[in-house]
């Protein structure tokens, strides 16, 4: 089996920093890789380099086995990477259709929408709701509510529907449940085990080890710019995965 | 696991509990998501209490006056108005039309340029106007505010410098350029040709902010522009789109001030530009950007003029009704930031 998405010795330094060492990550289908590591071990450079946010020195990244050359995060995004961050995911006044299509709206045909450009607003909401209850988010009833009017959770839920519909191959998310409070970060977990159940693979980037352990597949450890291990949640205990992102145990 | 202890989960119940359990609370909802209700309300009241103290005010040729002095501010409005939902503010929208309408009544009328081709040359002023502001806010990355500041005092100059202080008057142009003057009766009221053009600028805005991507773009860029750029909008794009749109009202603007006035003065409209902000914020259009529709800015034109009209009928000093603009001002933004609550 090819890896949906794989990268083989990146390496990034920024001056005289190494930000990223030869790490290689190969995320398979339908699988949820998590990536942990302190600060600096070189987690975001690595995310950024995946999503396009950063171009590596050297080492290549294949896309279900072909090189691909992302220069700004765009050209990820139109490959079918798309990636939630934590706190820029949503523009708060418009409403949760027009969230989920910002930036990639319908038009109606004929001579409506070619040349007068007018919006499909209809259309767009009932695929918003189809698209919603397919990804089995059942938090969002309503799609014309504005998303600030909606709890963080709710949100989070919007900027992953969003990441996820429309047929993208890879989800990234950063830090997903960090600003959000102890029920909504389970809304979200949830939501990253039913991409997985739909065969969309996740990269998750987080701090919170009992979340890692819930919901990956398989574990990345960066440290110091290097990936430490790649491990399970059946094969290390959470003691063990700190033991090698701190360094005071070999993987 | 910080993240996860603290205030959130309180702060989250209290949403739960209070935002949408009292009527306080829950009407702050609804003028949130309708933000043109409240000057709606404002000039409904303003019209019974300032009929009820002087009956003259609603007669159809006051009605019909106010509409006529509304034209002018309220197309710069326009323009205001989509510089605002960016985030934005444009200082230099007065100044610059006033130089346009300028350019129009001096080339036709000393020049001997015809009317029609003056009006276009006038429109590439606005545009000039809009794409100077939009190259400096996008390319140099200056603050708005900073920016029009600037070209406020080089459109004063500018203006000053070409028409060396002179005003023309309206008989020495072609009759094109007064045309917006004209009267129109409808009944027993009398609008002008101007006040048709503004409204049919309020109606092509108000289709291309609601219904099309280019006007979610421009509410998801004021909103949070980030978050814009990462959905993958060109967020210079549509700054550059909006300056050069605000260009080309405001250039409409000049031809219905040339026709409101039956002049072009270098010296007129110095209150213009400030009552433009005042019409966009009274009519319910967030400073911080992102939210608000047109038609409240129409509204809040039309508040500030009935608020004038009125207070003057009902024997006030001018002064007074300086003054009541200002505390409506304050009032409107003091809502506004009650309303944006809906979000914490």
């Amino acid at each position: 089996m090819t890896a949906i998405l794989e990268a083989r010795s990146l390496v990034k330094t920024y001056g005289r920093v190494v930000g990223l060492d030869g790490v290689s990550l190969q995320l398979m289908a339908g699988e949820v890789l998590a990536i942990i590591g302190d600060n600096g071990a070189g987690k975001s450079t690595l995310i950024k380099c995946l999503t396009g946010a950063e171009v590596p020195d050297e080492g290549e990244i294949l896309l279900e086995g072909k090189p691909v050359n992302f220069k700004r995060p765009q050209d990820a995004r139109n490959a079918g990477i798309e990636t939630v961050y934590q706190n820029l995911a949503v523009s708060p006044a418009l409403d949760v259709a027009s969230n989920l299509y910002l930036g990639r709206e319908e038009r109606l045909s004929g001579v409506l929408g070619t040349v007068f450009r007018v919006l499909d607003t209809k259309g767009m909401r009932v695929r918003a709701r189809e698209e919603l209850s397919r990804l089995g988010i059942t938090t969002l009833q309503d799609v014309t509510v504005p998303v600030e009017n909606l709890s963080g959770g709710q949100r989070q839920a919007v900027a992953v529907a969003r990441a996820a519909a429309f047929g993208s191959k890879v989800v990234v998310l950063d830090e997903p449940t960090a600003a959000l409070g102890v029920r909504e970060s389970k809304q979200v977990i949830e939501l990253v085990k039913s991409l997985r159940d739909r065969g969309i693979p996740v990269i998750l980037i987080s701090h919170n080890m009992p979340q890692v352990f819930e919901v990956a597949d398989r574990i990345h450890i960066q440290r110091l710019g290097k990936c430490a291990a790649t491990i399970t949640p059946k094969s290390h205990s959470m003691t063990d995965a700190v033991a090698i992102m701190t360094g005071a145990a070999a993987a | 696991m910080s993240a996860f202890t603290g205030n959130v989960p309180s702060q989250d119940l209290a949403e739960e509990f209070l935002d949408r359990s009292t009527p306080l609370s829950r009407l702050r909802n609804i003028l949130h998501r309708y933000p043109a209700i409240s000057p709606a309300v404002v000039l409904i009241v303003a019209i019974i209490v300032f009929g009820l103290i002087n009956p003259r005010f609603v007669y159809p040729a006051n009605l019909s006056l106010i509409t006529q002095q509304v034209a002018v501010v309220g197309t710069l409005a326009l323009a205001q108005t989509l510089i605002i939902l960016t985030a934005g503010i444009d200082l230099s929208v007065g100044a610059a039309m006033i130089f346009s309408s300028m350019v129009v009544a001096q080339t036709a009328a000393v020049n001997g340029v015809p009317g029609g081709l003056a009006l276009v040359i006038g429109l590439f002023v606005g545009l000039a106007a809009g794409a100077l502001n939009g190259f400096l806010v996008t390319r140099l990355r200056l603050p708005p505010f900073i920016v029009t500041l600037g070209t406020l005092n080089v459109f004063i100059a500018l203006t000053l410098l070409y028409s060396n202080g002179a005003t023309i008057r309206g008989a020495e142009m072609p009759s094109i350029l007064t045309a917006t003057g004209l009267p129109i009766a409808i009944g027993d009221v009398r609008i002008t040709v101007g006040v048709i053009v503004m409204l049919a600028l309020y109606i092509v805005v108000a289709f291309m902010l609601g219904r099309t991507a280019w006007g979610r773009h421009v509410y998801a860029v004021g909103d949070d522009k980030e978050a814009a750029r990462l959905a993958g909008i060109s967020v210079n794009k549509v700054l550059m789109s909006v300056y050069l749109a605000a260009g080309v009202i405001l250039a409409i603007g000049a031809w219905v001030q040339i026709g409101r006035t039956n002049a072009a003065s270098p010296n007129a409209g110095i209150d213009l530009n400030l009552d433009s902000i005042t019409a966009v914020v009274i009519g319910g259009t967030s400073l911080f950007g992102g939210r608000g529709v047109v038609w409240g800015t129409l509204l809040g034109a039309l508040i500030v003029g009935v608020f004038r009209s009125g207070l003057s009928l009902a024997g006030l000093d001018v002064l007074y009704q300086t003054l009541a603009v200002g505390v409506l001002i304050i009032v409107a933004v003091s809502v506004d930031q009650w309303i944006r609550k809906v979000r914490a």
